[in-house]
């Protein structure tokens, strides 16, 4: 027993106190907390656009006269389908290693790039939690802000977003929580994360039971809390749900 | 009664996708003051007409002129004419994650530039004519069908309307809600509005409406007084739905 806890001390210390290998893991840490908010940040930006061209695109199908913004909006629609399509429809690590490896192999901003990668995939699936959003609203909703006199952006802002915001958001949040773990890939090209982080450590030691573990930890904490304020935020929106 | 044309609809047309034809020219007049009943058996085209009359359809072909403009001109815009326009809707439609006060002024202060004490102050004028100021703080879920449907009206009248549409609004409720609704409707007729009422009720029809349409496969096959509709009509399918409802 004894013996065995002498065993842990020392390979804590090889591992993380030793030529202050701790700090692989915190700018790791750093770095996965930056990717995941910047990709985030992306992920809804876009996803609020598509899902915005998409649900025009379709609402509107009956009401709108043919002509040229109907064919300009059907190209954009078009354009969304394509872009979903393509970004659901392939692997995030072979994407990730596309941008950093092909496109922007120039660059060696890893923490940017995973973002810029991450942030594109995310749009995809933020985009159709968003679209699902709109379309689950009551077309009632709609007809009934057009008849006040609201125009299509007006009757979106004032009625319909609103209902969908408290909808989507747990949603949203269970990709967020999602997009964290993703992000452990980075090292595909090696952005240093906290999955790299802990592996290069092990690199150096040879021992790879302490910084996985580490690692892994550090993920269900964060995991947890952010579950923590889901379940928070769902409840307080069922509360005041009238 | 006046009788100058408050709405002009001629010609009116409307295909849906599948070759369906649910209006095949309608032409009407409706006059300011006038209280126009439109009845007919389901699919025949009534509530079509009434939604094509603030082009919530769209129309296919046919023109609507509304204060003398032509509202189905595209360069028309047809926001501004939709405020003179209040719609009742069967299914209330209220906006769920809003309180009765703010589903009856957010309209009037966003459109209208009203302040929110001149709105509120109308809205609260409005929910006492109802009989429903105790509810003003209420969300809709809180409300019964019937306390909804006079909410949804009371709602189109804070923007001062010049005409009321009215699609099916007692068809989803329960039957004792009924006539609490109706009430506000005739209150409405007596005051001078406005009203195109597409309904089965035909009790309202016949004591309220100023003029009966009978509408079947997309056409106007018989209008005329109540007393003309309902005690000599003239075609044999109107006979036949009224044999069947009344």
């Amino acid at each position: 027993m004894q013996a065995w806890f002498e065993d842990l001390k020392a390979q804590f210390d090889l591992n993380f106190i030793q030529r202050n290998r701790w700090r692989f893991i915190t700018t790791g840490l750093g770095n996965t907390l930056l990717i995941t908010l910047f990709a985030l940040l992306l992920g809804v930006a876009i996803g609020v656009i598509i899902a915005g061209v998409r649900s025009t695109y379709d609402k509107t199908a009956d009401t709108a006269r043919p002509g040229l913004g109907r064919k300009v909006l059907g190209f954009f629609n078009g354009l969304c389908k394509v872009y979903i399509t393509v970004l659901r429809g392939t692997p995030v690590v072979v994407q990730l290693m596309i941008i950093c490896l092909v496109i922007f192999a120039w660059s060696d901003n890893g923490v940017a790039l995973a973002s810029l990668a991450f942030g594109l995939n995310s749009g995809a699936y933020v985009a159709e939690i968003i679209r699902g959003g709109i379309m689950s609203i009551d077309n009632g909703q709609f007809e009934a802000g057009r008849s006040l006199g609201f125009n299509y952006l007006q009757t979106m802002w004032h009625v319909v977003l609103p209902q969908v915001i408290k909808n989507v958001l747990p949603s949203l949040m269970n990709e967020f929580i999602a997009l964290l773990k993703e992000t452990s890939v980075a090292g595909y090209a090696a952005v240093r994360d906290l999955t790299y982080g802990g592996n290069t450590i092990a690199g150096q030691t040879y021992s790879y039971f302490m910084p996985l573990i580490a690692v892994a930890l550090i993920y269900l904490a964060l995991v947890m809390s952010l579950t923590w304020v889901v379940g928070r935020v769902e409840r307080r929106l069922r509360s005041n749900d009238h | 009664m006046t009788t100058d044309v408050l709405i002009r609809v001629e010609g009116l047309e409307k295909h849906f996708k599948g070759n369906i034809h649910a209006l095949n020219g309608v032409s009407v007049d409706i006059r300011r003051g006038e209280v126009v009943v439109v009845i007919g058996p389901s699919g025949s085209g009534k509530s079509t007409f009434l939604r094509c009359l603030n082009l919530l359809e769209m129309p296919s072909a046919g023109t609507i002129t509304f204060e003398g403009v032509d509202i189905t001109d595209p360069k028309v815009n047809i926001n501004l004419h939709r405020q003179k326009m209040g719609m009742v809707f069967q299914h209330f439609n209220l906006f769920p994650n809003m309180t009765v006060l703010k589903n009856m002024t957010c309209a009037p202060v966003t459109l209208r530039k009203k302040s929110k004490e001149a709105a509120e102050a109308q809205a609260k004028q409005l929910l006492e004519r109802v009989g429903l100021s105790d509810r003003a703080g209420a969300y809709p879920n809180q409300l019964s069908g019937g306390q909804k449907q006079r909410i949804a009206i009371v709602r189109a009248l804070c923007m001062e309307p010049d005409v009321m549409l009215f699609d099916e609004p007692t068809s989803a409720l329960d039957p004792e809600m009924v006539g609490e609704v109706l009430d506000v409707m005739k209150q409405l007729a007596r005051e001078g509005m406005t009203m195109v009422v597409v309904t089965h009720e035909m009790g309202f029809a016949r004591e309220v409406g100023d003029r009966v349409i009978f509408m079947d496969g997309g056409r106007i096959i018989e209008q005329g007084t109540p007393e003309k509709m309902f005690e000599h009509p003239e075609n044999a399918r109107l006979k036949e739905f009224l044999g069947k409802i009344l």
